[in-house]
């Protein structure tokens, strides 16, 4: 692929997660609704095993909304691109080693 | 259809773990052998855009909202193995960093979303393919497998909650294979718009496109 087709598809991600992110549906999901509906959501409430830097993709200390999730989307789509791309590299690599 | 900690019993989300390791860890082994070098950044790009997509919850019925699971659409981009590690990624950074889903119900988030939403849902756009062939035929096995798709990963996980003893079977399976039947309209027609711009400007990107046509 060519630089400026994954700075396009890199873009198009960034967008979406960073701009129309902050008019996603705010209603719960297809599983948190049925969980809702036959009454077991709080077994999902409790103390998780890990703590999560940025959870429910809002980015922590910032007061306005849509701004914490755009932010966190972003943050979001640069970590994903790293790791999907890395990976795809070192497997590329180890390829190359034994053949 | 995230599941979050608490869902599931010990008996459910460790053999759930065990069996998405070994699953990945096949893909993993598949992809290092079969990859090539332009599909690179096109594995970064996906996670990337898949993340982004599943950021996007749209209304469906009744206040209830969904989002694409994209394992259809990363499988025909890039082929059933390497789609099912860009989704085991987005799954995992999104337990990791953004609390969605559960640590402990990781392991079936990964079964129900890469093995049985991306390696599935491959095997039954391939099938249709293979039998109607030409880009229509193509469009049509993308929107039957993506559909197929979401509402076998919703069922998987009615089938685990129920194994958890969280809710019985008969009302686990109905509630979330009927919404998302619902959901898998946005899967199917989101994932043929991007299926068929790609097929119109690059279609060397299709996975297994020279053996198939």
């Amino acid at each position: 692929m060519k630089r400026r087709d994954v700075i396009i598809g890199v873009v198009l991600a960034l967008f979406l997660a960073g701009i129309i992110s902050m008019f996603a549906s705010p209603w719960p999901d297809d599983l948190e609704k049925v969980a809702e509906n036959h009454g077991f959501l709080e077994k999902g409430e409790g103390e998780p095993p890990i703590k999560s830097p940025v959870p429910d993709y809002a980015w922590p200390g910032l007061k306005n909304e849509k701004l914490a999730t755009s932010i966190a989307g972003i943050a979001g789509t640069l970590v994903v691109f790293g790791l999907g791309y890395g990976i795809a590299f070192i497997l590329k690599r180890k390829n190359h080693k034994t053949k | 259809m995230h599941i979050p900690d608490g869902f599931l019993a010990l008996n459910t989300w460790l053999p759930t773990w065990v069996v998405s390791v070994g699953g990945i860890g096949y893909c993993v082994r598949k992809t290092s052998q079969l990859l090539k070098e332009k599909v690179v950044p096109l594995m970064g790009i996906m996670s990337a855009f898949i993340f982004a997509a599943q950021m996007l919850n749209f209304p469906v019925v009744g206040g209830t909202s969904g989002h694409l699971l994209g394992g259809v659409l990363a499988a025909i981009l890039l082929g059933p193995y390497a789609g099912a590690i860009v989704l085991s990624v987005v799954l995992t950074a999104q337990c990791l960093i953004f609390q969605d889903g559960g640590l402990t119900a990781l392991g079936a988030n990964i079964f129900n979303m890469s093995i049985v939403g991306t390696m599935g849902g491959y095997l039954i756009y391939k099938g249709i393919y293979k039998l109607l062939k030409g880009k229509s035929g193509m469009l049509v096995a993308t929107a039957i497998s993506a559909w197929l798709s979401v509402i076998l990963a919703s069922s998987v996980c009615a089938v685990e909650l129920a194994i958890s003893g969280t809710i019985p079977l008969s009302v686990a399976l109905p509630a979330m294979a009927s919404i998302h039947a619902l959901i898998g309209v946005g899967e199917t027609v989101i994932t043929c718009l991007v299926i068929s711009f790609v097929f119109s400007v690059r279609p060397d990107l299709i996975y297994g496109e020279e053996q198939l046509a």
